[in-house]
């Protein structure tokens, strides 16, 4: 038996987006041509636009289809802050790499200020913090950036006040994590834009949304034929396109499911690990992910014997070398260096079991044991 | 056996995997990542620690078929190896950081958290054999003359060795390379590496002089009397004939070397060819690789340089220290270099000069 608990890295293509995609791989018509094929191809990809606008409660017209998550941030950070002419970029100091190191790049090229806003110990961002911020320094704010949910920890945010305390600055939230998860609408949530991948919804890899209001214009990262509002040219991607929507529409995550079964490997957890802890357990959290401290290791260890048990899960934050670096997610809540890399993600997705997760249970007393014997040389 | 393959990103540990693999083994590839703020791209011979190293290894473990994990050892690295290195050097002694790698990291750091993981042991691509016998597990000689690493490797206990694989003992490098690429292994014709692998440039004087400071200070021959000033005393080496500026000849016109480097008062001593010439070498801090040796003389080989030659001796064993007498003079002995000592081809201990005569 081999168990998958990294789902928020990426879940397993849905077969209805596995149908619509190869159905489309075959067909001939780019979406931009005019003749009957291209309109047809067009046509399908209006339809999915239709399809991803109503799961996550936008008009059509404001999908942008992008080639990732990434993409969609990317597109949204620097294009907001060229767009509004103003010095600061406020983000919460537990961002996705995807936000945190466009942010940073505009700092060291483009004269930007960034400033982070912390979090709680329960990882939820401090709005007292950001209203005071707010106060000072509004009129040369250029955008706030709050992720929806948190990747690593999966405790979700609280947008909509961010929103009432940015009043007309602009707020962009990358919502990957949490869409199709939990309860998200653009149009209540009031956000500028919004960032969506598809291969963490049942859908292909390489295709993204931002979701950015009707008529607002921003500048663009890639020039050419001018596609999806001239915000994001490039042939579109129907095949992928049309994936995605078809996993967006699906309905087979079912959140009360995949949340009965974390509540389950989290109480065997704790009572097989009883020094293990979870981080942002008192928060409201997506479904499916669990961080789990397990104090006198070191996670990639952990990682390393979960592995070799067959049990596939993940350190959280890696550095282009690959190596382990403690997560500045963690250490946002309160962690020092240390704990913060005895820690691991568990994340469980649509097809997750409870075989799966008695099987993570089976494995962890061992793999505990040995990760702390190691960490003793 | 469960082992872990320390795999550099080279050619060598990648058919020492392969092979360990073809041997029965469950091999985990582990690849070292050792510096603390790697370079993006090899350059040179030197190195094998970059990123581009990494990707190398996990490429050859794609190839093999094993999984595959970084593990990072900067800290452990940085500790054991670098400072000692500097330390060294500060103190007017010359290292061989290799020495320390394999005692400190690969072999203590890497064989500990391994077994402590529930691995057996670990393989590298050392070019070195084992052998079991009625002393246990021994420490033997590569076939292969000209790659032969057991001189690196000899700081390595009898527990040590017991968790060790040296699966190309047996091969010369050419056929090493032949068989990588019959393997299919992308790093079949990847160059060695050389020199120091944590001094990027290749220029281990300019390293030196920009941590340990370039103070000038005098060079002064046997008597005393100074003749010429250097750029710093760790930046010479016993035995060094070139670069050291002295524009005062000597009476008969013969070239002058360095004899010793004194540290606290930053000199740096020159003199005749002869002068350092020394037949008696003695080393502290000894590491047995098998039994250990009393003070009775017994007849053996000492080597003193990674690629140096065995050299024919009378060893013992004061109680404190290591003692070779050689049968031939040798030049250019500088201490903090490891005295090897060898029975045949099998590795007895290993040593650290601290004295010559």
């Amino acid at each position: 038996m081999s168990v998958y608990l990294d789902h928020a890295a990426t879940t397993p293509i849905f077969d209805v987006a596995v149908k619509a995609m190869t159905d489309a791989l075959t067909k001939i018509g780019n979406p931009s041509s005019l003749h009957t094929e291209g309109r047809s191809t067009r046509k399908d990809v209006e339809d999915a636009r239709d399809l991803v606008a109503k799961a996550v409660g936008c008009l059509a017209s404001e999908v942008i289809f992008t080639g990732s998550g990434t993409e969609a941030d990317n597109a949204a950070i620097k294009g907001l802050f060229w767009k509004s002419g103003k010095k600061i970029i406020v983000i919460s100091a537990i961002e996705h790499h995807a936000v945190l190191d466009p942010a940073r790049w505009l700092v060291e090229h483009e004269g930007a200020e960034l400033i982070e806003i912390p979090v709680t110990k329960s990882g939820v961002l401090d709005l007292d913090y950001l209203k005071g911020l707010v106060t000072k320094r509004g009129s040369e704010i250029a955008l706030i950036s709050v992720m929806h949910s948190n990747n690593e920890t999966g405790v979700i945010q609280p947008i909509a006040e961010v929103v009432k305390i940015a009043g007309s600055i602009p707020v962009h939230t990358d919502a990957v994590q949490s869409f199709t998860k939990t309860p998200l609408s653009y149009k209540e949530l009031g956000v500028t834009s919004m960032a969506l991948s598809a291969h963490k919804v049942g859908g292909p890899h390489g295709i993204g949304a931002l979701i950015l209001q009707r008529a607002y214009e921003i500048p663009a990262l890639l020039h050419g034929g001018g596609q999806e509002r001239e915000i994001r040219s490039g042939t579109l991607n129907a095949p992928a396109i049309v994936a995605f929507a078809a996993a967006a529409a699906s309905k087979i995550y079912e959140a009360s499911k995949v949340q009965e079964l974390r509540e389950r490997f989290e109480a065997g957890l704790l009572s097989s690990a009883p020094s293990a802890y979870i981080n942002g357990v008192d928060a409201k959290r997506l479904p499916g992910i669990s961080n789990v401290t397990f104090p006198g290791t070191q996670s990639d260890s952990l990682l390393l014997l979960m592995d070799s048990m067959k049990v596939s899960c993940s350190t959280g934050a890696a550095c282009s070398a690959g190596v382990h670096r403690p997560s500045h997610v963690l250490l946002a809540m309160g962690h020092d260096e240390v704990s913060a890399q005895s820690s691991l993600r568990f994340s469980l997705g649509a097809n997750s079991t409870q075989a799966d997760v008695d099987f993570a249970l089976s494995v962890l007393p061992t793999v505990i044991e040995r990760g702390r014997a190691a960490n003793q040389k | 056996m469960k082992i872990i393959a320390a795999m550099s990103g080279g050619v060598d540990s990648a058919v020492a995997a392969a092979r360990a693999v073809e041997a029965g083994h469950e091999v985990i590839g582990v690849h070292l990542a050792l510096a603390s703020n790697p370079q993006k791209y090899r350059s040179g011979a030197r190195g094998c620690c970059t990123i581009e190293d990494s990707h190398d290894a996990r490429r050859a473990a794609d190839k093999i078929g094993i999984p595959f994990y970084i593990w990072d050892m900067a800290e452990e690295f940085h500790e054991g190896v670098v400072e000692n290195f500097l330390g060294e050097y500060a103190a007017g002694r010359t290292p061989n950081p290799c020495l320390r790698c394999n005692e400190k990291i690969k072999f203590a750091a890497v064989l500990d958290r391994a077994k402590a993981m529930g691995f057996d042991g670990v393989v590298t691509g050392h070019y070195a054999r084992t052998q079991i016998g009625p002393m246990g597990k021994t420490l033997h000689r590569a076939v292969d003359p000209l790659k032969d690493q057991s001189y690196v490797l000899a700081v390595l206990t009898t527990e040590q060795i017991n968790g060790a694989i040296f699966p190309l003992g047996d091969t010369e490098k050419v056929d090493i390379r032949i068989e990588a690429e019959a393997r299919g292994l992308a790093v079949a014709q990847k160059p060695d590496s050389h020199d120091i692998c944590f001094v990027p440039s290749g220029d281990n004087a300019g390293w030196l002089r920009d941590r340990l400071g370039s103070e000038v200070g005098p060079i002064v021959d046997n008597a005393g009397n100074k003749i010429g000033e250097h750029k710093g005393a760790y930046t010479y080496t016993i035995g060094q004939r070139k670069g050291l500026g002295l524009t005062i000849p000597t009476a008969d016109g013969s070239p002058r070397f360095v004899l010793k480097i004194e540290p606290v008062t930053n000199t740096v001593v020159v003199g005749a060819r002869e002068e350092l010439a020394v037949s008696k070498l003695i080393g502290e801090k000894t590491i047995w690789c098998g039994p250990a040796v009393d003070e009775k003389p017994q007849r053996g080989f000492a080597q003193v340089r990674a690629h140096g030659a065995a050299l024919d001796c009378t060893y013992y064993f004061s109680g404190t220290q290591l003692v070779a007498e050689l049968d031939k003079p040798l030049l250019g002995i500088a201490n903090g270099q490891a005295l090897v000592i060898y029975d045949a081809d099998r590795v007895v201990g290993s040593a650290t000069i601290c004295e010559s005569a």
